[in-house]
């Protein structure tokens, strides 16, 4: 339970799509304009993220990793079809996406029509397919870590453009210098809210488990400590 | 005060529309709306107008700083003496710590101000009052032996990034003292933490200049260090310049709430939830901070000086009166948990400040609509 938490904190604050990779940056830049969009892109995110990472962790574990097709036959130890996990993941990321868009016009025609072309660009949405790579890559031993894991990064990817679409609300009749306007103060927004993120880099979550990785990391003169120590 | 007002009157037309100096307008607006209360008149619809304006406002939060920087000065004194020879006064050590802030302020006000009027001049706005704080509050908030070019750096990216691309006061979204501080923190980490920068000189000698909170990080517990909590609570400890004293804080909340300048609402809540945050973690009691007491987390390191001082910044806090209370209960919260789980950063309350004030705007957004969901039910269930 705790190594969940562990994950799902982590997957939101520390390792935040946005502010930690800027992953995703399209769709956050282009539909963050109000508020109100912006939670019908995040919630779509949210869920394409929750439903991919894991059928892809399953892919992954069951079809494409070295010796993955074991469950098979004996026979089929060597295979190792991890070339294909780039084309595996898209596909079925494109496919969500497509679930997701016609349940999105079905149930809310305004919001599909807000979202516009962004909602089928999910598809290509870099933060979705990060998601599976970095599945990937920590190699989370269940099925059920990879899920917390794809539904924390969506909460953070959601809170990342639901912030950034109240500050641009607010700064709408701000006097921004001309040659800024749009993009580029958004683009400077951004930066400034990574800034705010940084509080969580480096927060090290397994308290109990590896005291010694609790390191202080800035304290660079532990070593002069010591030896003062010495000589008081 | 006739003195200036003939002075002013007879440069004026340099300055106006097809003056010779007509393109400075701004800088001299500035200088005169400084020294007296501006003559304009509404052109259109009815206002009301009061003699409070922007700059008179900043004042105020100016005079609430002076506590913090006479005990600072004094601070930075006592603690030099503390940590070699011990032989100065009272008033030497005031003297010392003097001549070593003095020049923090004058280069935080010169790059600062210069900065502004360039804007206000190329831009042709007038020249926003709210660096009058700024720059008070970016060398209080920095260790003492902050090299000068640095400061000066990191004012220009206050000035420049923080605020003047937003288009001036009123409409930046992070507090521009902190995001100087901020800037300083992840760009040169050797000087801004660690136990050799807080006490002036600490360089020289072997003295260690830790802040509780960098002892704490470091594994030791509140109280096995050299302070007592009257330490703590009078600010005779090391730290950065105006944050030690809880006593000098205390008079400049005072005057800022009697003003109305500051919010009680978001200081009253970030004590609030820096308490109940810190007493939760009592509960759990797992390592050295956690296990210190709720109240000592309120008096150590720079949480009383951002309650009153940085989160209550009018612009960058939350507008609304329920937002304000989510506001100040988050800060304290996200403060007292950086604190104690994050150990490359002792001092929570910056990150937690600058955290929510990217935020903000996002609670005042939902408190609003609440408002007018609740508004909207209320007329629907009268017709």
């Amino acid at each position: 339970m705790e190594e969940l938490i562990n994950i799902f904190i982590k997957a939101i604050f520390i390792d935040n799509m946005v502010f930690a990779y800027f992953l995703g940056m399209c769709s956050y830049l282009a539909i963050s304009k109000t508020v109100k969009t912006s939670v019908g892109m995040g919630a779509a995110v949210i869920f394409v993220l929750s439903i991919t990472v894991p059928i892809n962790y399953l892919l992954e574990n069951y079809v494409l990793k070295e010796g993955a097709l074991e469950w098979i036959d004996e026979s089929l130890r060597t295979v190792d079809l991890s070339f294909l996990s780039f084309i595996m993941f898209i596909a079925v990321i494109a496919s969500m996406v497509q679930l997701v868009e016609m349940v999105i016009e079905k149930f809310s025609p305004s919001l599909y029509s807000s979202l516009g072309i962004f909602l089928p660009l999910i598809a290509v949405n870099c933060a979705i397919l990060g998601g599976s790579l970095f599945m990937q890559e920590n190699d989370y031993s269940s099925i059920i870590e990879a899920s917390v894991f794809g539904f924390g990064s969506g909460i953070g990817w959601f809170l990342a453009i639901v912030g950034i679409a109240a500050i641009r609300e607010k700064i709408r009749y701000s006097n921004v210098p001309a040659p800024l306007r749009g993009l580029g103060i958004t683009f400077i927004i951004t930066g400034l809210m990574g800034i705010g993120f940084m509080s969580f880099m480096g927060i090290k979550l397994d308290y109990g488990n590896n005291q010694d990785e609790t390191v202080i990391e800035t304290n660079i003169n532990t070593e002069e400590n010591k030896y003062k120590n010495i000589i008081k | 005060m006739k003195v200036f007002r003939n002075i002013l009157n007879v440069i004026k037309p340099t300055f106006e529309k097809g003056g010779k100096l007509e393109k400075l307008y701004p800088a001299y607006d500035a200088f005169e709306t400084f020294l007296f209360v501006p003559d304009h008149t509404t052109k259109s619809g009815s206002h009301i107008r009061d003699s409070i304006d922007l700059k008179r406002t900043m004042f105020m939060v100016v005079i609430a700083l002076i506590p913090c920087l006479l005990f600072g000065m004094w601070n930075v004194g006592y603690q030099y003496n503390y940590a070699t020879s011990g032989e100065m006064g009272v008033f030497e050590e005031f003297m010392y710590g003097f001549w070593r802030f003095i020049p923090l302020i004058l280069v935080s006000y010169i790059v600062g101000l210069t900065v502004e009027f360039a804007f206000a001049v190329f831009r042709g706005h007038q020249v926003n009052e709210g660096y009058l704080v700024t720059g008070m509050l970016i060398p209080l908030t920095m260790p003492i032996d902050v090299p000068l070019w640095m400061l000066a750096i990191s004012v220009i990216f206050a000035v420049v990034i923080g605020k003047e691309v937003f288009g001036g006061t009123g409409m930046n979204i992070l507090n521009p003292a902190l995001s100087a501080r901020a800037f300083l923190f992840f760009a040169y980490p050797t000087y801004m933490s660690g136990d050799k920068v807080w006490v002036s000189e600490a360089m020289i000698d072997s003295h260690s200049g830790a802040t509780i909170l960098g002892d704490l990080a470091s594994k030791k517990g509140w109280d096995q260090g050299s302070w007592s909590t009257f330490d703590m609570f009078a600010g005779f400890i090391p730290g950065s310049v105006g944050e030690t004293s809880i006593i000098a804080i205390g008079i400049g909340a005072i005057i800022l709430l009697l003003t109305g300048v500051g919010s009680w609402r978001i200081i009253l809540s970030t004590f609030i939830g820096g308490y109940l945050m810190a007493y939760l973690f009592n509960l759990w009691g797992y390592n050295e901070l956690m296990q210190t007491p709720a109240h000592i987390h309120l008096i150590i390191g720079s949480f009383a000086f951002g309650a009153v001082f940085m989160a209550t910044d009018p612009v960058t806090a939350s507008q609304t009166n329920l937002g304000k209370y989510i506001y100040g209960f988050l800060i304290g919260v996200f403060a007292i948990l950086i604190r104690v789980f994050n150990p490359a950063y002792p001092e929570g309350m910056m990150l937690a400040i600058l955290l929510m004030n990217v935020f903000a705007p996002l609670i005042d957004h939902y408190v609003i609509q609440s408002n007018i969901n609740r508004r909207l039910k209320r007329v629907k269930s009268t017709n």
